[in-house]
């Protein structure tokens, strides 16, 4: 097989991202411990280098015979992930600096899971699927244990690894099948064969069934939700923010892909299977944080609800409904950064706190910083006119004009009953008064990002058209 | 007629004031100081500007005036469209004017985090506003959630005791009424292919079936809102936990949300489903109207009687929304309007006593007609305000609201009558309770009478009341054209919905 040139010029972003974390890696290995805080900075750079390297000059086409894809949506969800890693290597800095563990081998785990989460979302191939999955997966068990003389961390990391090793042998044991029944792994095999009349073999039904399953683990959609709560909350807190924006945002992306393109013909099939998924989720999420103590269990629990919305944008199928999915991702991004970039300023006398009530007071002794996490939490409750609203209202529009009215009419209520956590969290700021007052940050990346993150948010809120259309052109990659 | 955004100028006023307060530093006395004047001068400014609408309005059309519109997002056919008509434009008046009271109300009894609870107060008179002017379906729905918002934060921040409680079931209650009609904006988005009110009202036409479901999903928001029986649980807490600022709006303007909401979203788009419910509307007003009565009798608590009389109060509101003639819808309007005055200055008066003895209970006072003379002056006008004496602005509403009724259901409007029987009983016994009676209790030897700033705080609400009772015609003509349009539209619906149904 000859590759030509032009596939080369497709995966340039990819190839770039792969040579510069290797060439890092030799640096960090030839340098030692001292070339961390290089590593770190340059790991940002490359990322954001990655990012733009996706657009100059844009590209579309599918490359590798047809292993890999690149077109509207890949590259969107591609620049969101690259973002997130990026900011989240950035966040992380202070904190495993405090914990004595700042090592460069952090950074470039970082890079190279978000090298598999890109092979991910470009993948046209079940078995690239697969290969993207892994290296993403892999990297990520270490980085969940990367404090590893930390009991939570560690365990988070295992839990992680089983957990996550369970549904890959899901994902395969169901690729194998759709192999077996459909004669390929390609993308356009499967398409194909599904149209020829394989779509009613029952086989490949339980192989969707399969990987569907295995995708929803990726996601920590419900049923498959289990580890999200003990990961988010063992994970050092710059871990849980990547885990909350990057993976989570590849794997829909995956998801969308691959229900959408090869497995399209069986949409009547899998519809049900995420509505399901999306009405649990979205209830799981509301329901289960309602008592959580700990801000980031709370969070993986909205984070849970988070994908439910997702999910139900996923089940409408239609165009709407993917621009919907990136409409929705790009705000959540925006507000899961500024919450995890407040959640790092919370310490008191030098240690981190992670408590929602020692958030107390928080109003009057820093007033911007109760402000941020204000719009953060009624944004994410959804209530207008904060960005959130505009993440729903684009949701519950697909949905309604795919006829999923019961499910909206959950989703709605599902976000009432969620609005009362994040409003407890603005409580707590606002109407509690302060037991021991957190410490003031000095000026650093996480107020930074806390900060441009409330400004996005304020900007999404009133001008929410420029994210609209460039969600309409990321659809027009799966309709064109 | 005016190239000036007057009605963007009107709504987004205040966010100026608001960000002055938001920026200004210094010693906290100062920043106080300076708060309390910045929030003052913005919202009398935002007054005097509503004024001009009043002025320029030209009360011989019934269709909006002052329209701004543009693009907003198009890619979810949602516009900026500002507008108003006979109907809205005395709630735009009601919340400017309302505001500056509410700041000067709050001038000595809020202490604590000024700066906040100005920048809170001006942030919700423009979502208030907004929401009154706003001619887009989504557009309204952002100003009327956006309300929770500031008002969440006035009640649990400012209030009493048990101030968490009541903001978390104020801003739960209202959310899942309003979520509802949120889907039902979906839908008929997605029936129509815009939110755009004007061409919605042109171009909407649901089968039966479809408009009673959207019926309902707006009725569960604007339900809540007005609050009908028995979705009101939320207002008598949050009515006496709040701030007395934050009751004033809450009874001001907050509840003729509901009301307006009925007016011009739920009737004109959704006729045949109007009519078919609106039995159901005038079983649940009467029940809310003869039972908080009672309710309001029992009350120990001053705050939670006024709160109580208010859902009687708003039962003729809806009452008079869905008999739909002239007389009927016209003194809908009024009574919130003259609801939206008095309730809210009843409030105040409440504030009055409260500020100096921090006591709602009404067994803790007697006898004040010996030391505040003034006082017992301006509660007792406000009372019969709200009783429904002739002369003063509460009789035009109910009288109107009844005349209509009785022309389309006795029934409906005898049983409403009781209310203002039982209306007079539980308000003047308040009066007798607070007032009347001798002086005996220690604690109220000392108390002052009214002050020059809360002098000024009345005034101007019982110059309005007069004016409102003596001459209505000043009130009710601009709205006529607006309203006759609405009943016009609503009667043509229905004729031709049965026609339809006629054809074979």
């Amino acid at each position: 097989m000859i590759v030509g040139l032009e596939s080369w010029a497709l995966a340039r972003p990819e190839i770039f991202l792969a040579a510069a974390t290797l060439l890092l890696l030799i640096y960090g290995v030839v340098r030692g411990e001292t070339a961390t805080p290089f590593v770190s900075v340059a790991t940002s750079v490359v990322l954001l280098a990655t990012a733009v390297l996706l657009f100059a000059p844009y590209r579309e086409g599918t490359a590798f015979a047809s292993l890999f894809i690149v077109d509207r949506l890949t590259t969107t969800m591609k620049a969101l992930v690259l973002i997130g890693a990026a900011v989240a290597v950035l966040m992380s800095r202070a904190y495993f600096e405090q914990a004595k563990a700042w090592r460069f081998e952090y950074p470039l785990l970082v890079a190279l899971a978000t090298l598999g989460m890109m092979l991910m979302i470009s993948a046209n191939d079940l078995m690239a699927l697969y290969v993207g999955l892994e290296l993403q997966s892999l990297a990520l068990y270490v980085i969940a244990a990367f404090q590893r003389d930390n009991l939570r961390s560690t365990e988070a990391g295992v839990k992680y690894f089983v957990l996550g090793s369970v549904a890959s042998g899901m994902l395969l044991f169901g690729a194998s099948l759709i192999y077996g029944f459909c004669g390929g792994t390609a993308f356009v095999q499967i398409s194909r064969a599904l149209l020829d009349g394989k779509a009613a073999e029952f086989g490949v039904i339980v192989g969707l069934v399969f990987v569907v399953a295995g995708l929803a683990f990726k996601v920590s959609a419900v049923p498959f939700h289990m580890w999200t709560p003990d990961v988010y909350e063992g994970a050092p807190t710059p871990v849980t923010a990547l885990f909350a924006v990057a993976p989570k945002i590849a794997a829909i992306s995956l998801m969308v892909s691959v229900l959408m393109g090869p497995f399209k013909p069986l949409f009547l099939q899998w519809q049900q299977i995420i509505v399901v998924a999306s009405v649990l989720s979205m209830a799981l999420g509301a329901f289960a944080a309602l008592r959580q103590q700990n801000i980031k269990r709370l969070m993986a629990y909205s984070s849970i609800g988070n994908v439910g919305y997702v999910l139900l944008g996923l089940a409408s199928g239609s165009e709407k409904g993917i621009q919907a999915i990136v409409f929705y991702l790009a705000i959540y991004l925006v507000m899961t950064l500024g919450v995890f970039a407040t959640i790092l300023m919370m310490k008191r006398r030098g240690v981190m706190v992670e408590n929602v009530s020692d958030l107390a007071g928080l109003a009057k002794s820093q007033p911007m910083m109760a402000f941020a996490m204000l719009l953060f939490m009624f944004s994410l409750a959804g209530i207008p006119p904060l960005a959130g609203f505009w993440g729903k209202l684009y949701i519950f529009i697909a949905a309604v004009e795919a006829r999923l009215f019961i499910p909206a009419v959950l989703g709605v209520l599902a976000s009432v009953v969620a609005s009362y956590y994040y409003l407890r969290i603005v409580k707590v700021m606002y109407f509690d008064e302060e037991s021991e007052t957190l410490d003031r940050t000095p000026f650093g990346v996480n107020r930074a990002v806390a900060l441009i993150a409330a400004v996005l948010v304020t900007v999404f809120s009133l001008a929410p058209q420029p994210l609209s259309l460039i969600a309409a052109a990321a659809a027009k990659g799966l309709f064109p | 007629m005016s190239s000036w955004p007057i009605l963007s100028l009107v709504t987004f006023l205040p966010l100026v004031g608001a960000f002055f307060c938001l920026v200004v530093d210094g010693p906290k006395e100062a920043v106080d100081r300076n708060c309390r004047s910045a929030a003052l001068i913005t919202s009398l400014a935002t007054f005097l500007v509503s004024l001009v609408l009043w002025v320029r309005f030209d009360a011989t059309k019934a269709g909006f005036q002052f329209e701004e519109k543009f693009d907003w997002v198009p890619a979810l056919g949602i516009g900026y469209h500002m507008g108003i008509d006979g109907i809205s434009l005395f709630f735009v008046l009601l919340s400017t004017l309302l505001t500056p009271i509410c700041i000067l109300a709050s001038w000595e009894s809020i202490k604590v985090r000024v700066k906040e609870y100005m920048i809170a107060f001006l942030v919700l008179e423009t979502f208030m506003v907004g929401m009154f002017c706003a001619l887009d379906l989504a557009l309204f729905y952002i100003f009327f959630e956006g309300v929770l918002i500031p008002m969440f934060l006035i009640i649990g921040v400012w209030g009493g005791k048990r101030r968490v409680y009541a903001a978390f079931k104020f801003f739960l209650y209202t959310l899942l009424g309003s979520v509802l009609m949120l889907l039902a904006i979906i839908a008929i988005y997605w029936q129509v292919g815009t939110t755009d009110l004007p061409t919605t009202m042109e171009k909407l036409n649901l089968p039966f079936t479809w408009q009673c479901w959207l019926w309902l999903a707006f009725f569960a928001s604007f339900a809540v809102k007005v609050p009908m029986w028995p979705v009101h649980t939320w207002l008598p807490d949050a009515h006496v936990e709040a701030p007395t600022a934050g009751s004033v709006i809450l009874a001001g303007v907050l509840l003729k949300m509901g009301g307006y909401g009925f007016l011009r979203f739920s009737i004109p788009l959704l006729p045949e489903a109007s009519q078919y419910f609106a039995p159901l509307v005038f079983g649940l007003s009467i029940v809310a109207i003869v039972y908080t009565s009672l309710v309001a009798l029992v009350q120990e608590d001053m705050k939670k009687l006024i709160a109580y009389s208010s859902i009687a109060h708003m039962g003729f509101v809806t009452i008079g929304a869905f008999v739909m003639n002239m007389q009927s819808v016209q003194g809908s309007i009024f009574q919130m309007l003259s609801h939206g005055i008095v309730s809210a200055a009843l409030f105040l008066c409440v504030g009055v006593v409260y500020d100096r003895m921090h006591t709602r209970e009404i067994a803790a006072y007697g006898g004040l007609v010996h030391r505040m003379p003034r006082y017992a002056f301006t509660f007792m006008f406000f009372t019969l305000a709200s009783v429904g004496l002739p002369g003063l602005s509460g009789f035009v509403g109910e009288f109107l609201v009844l005349v209509g009724t009785f022309k389309a259901n006795t029934w409906v409007a005898f049983l409403a009558t009781t209310g203002i029987i039982l209306g007079a009983a539980y308000a003047l016994w308040l009066y007798r309770k607070v007032i009347f009676g001798e002086l005996t209790k220690d604690s109220l030897k000392g108390i002052l009478d009214m002050n020059r700033r809360e002098i000024a705080v009345f005034l101007p609400l019982v110059l309005i009341t007069l004016w409102m009772g003596i001459y209505p015609s000043s009130f009710l003509d601009p709205m006529a054209p607006a309203v006759d349009k609405l009943i016009g539209d609503y009667h043509a619906a229905l004729k031709l919905a049965r026609t339809a149904a006629l054809a074979p």
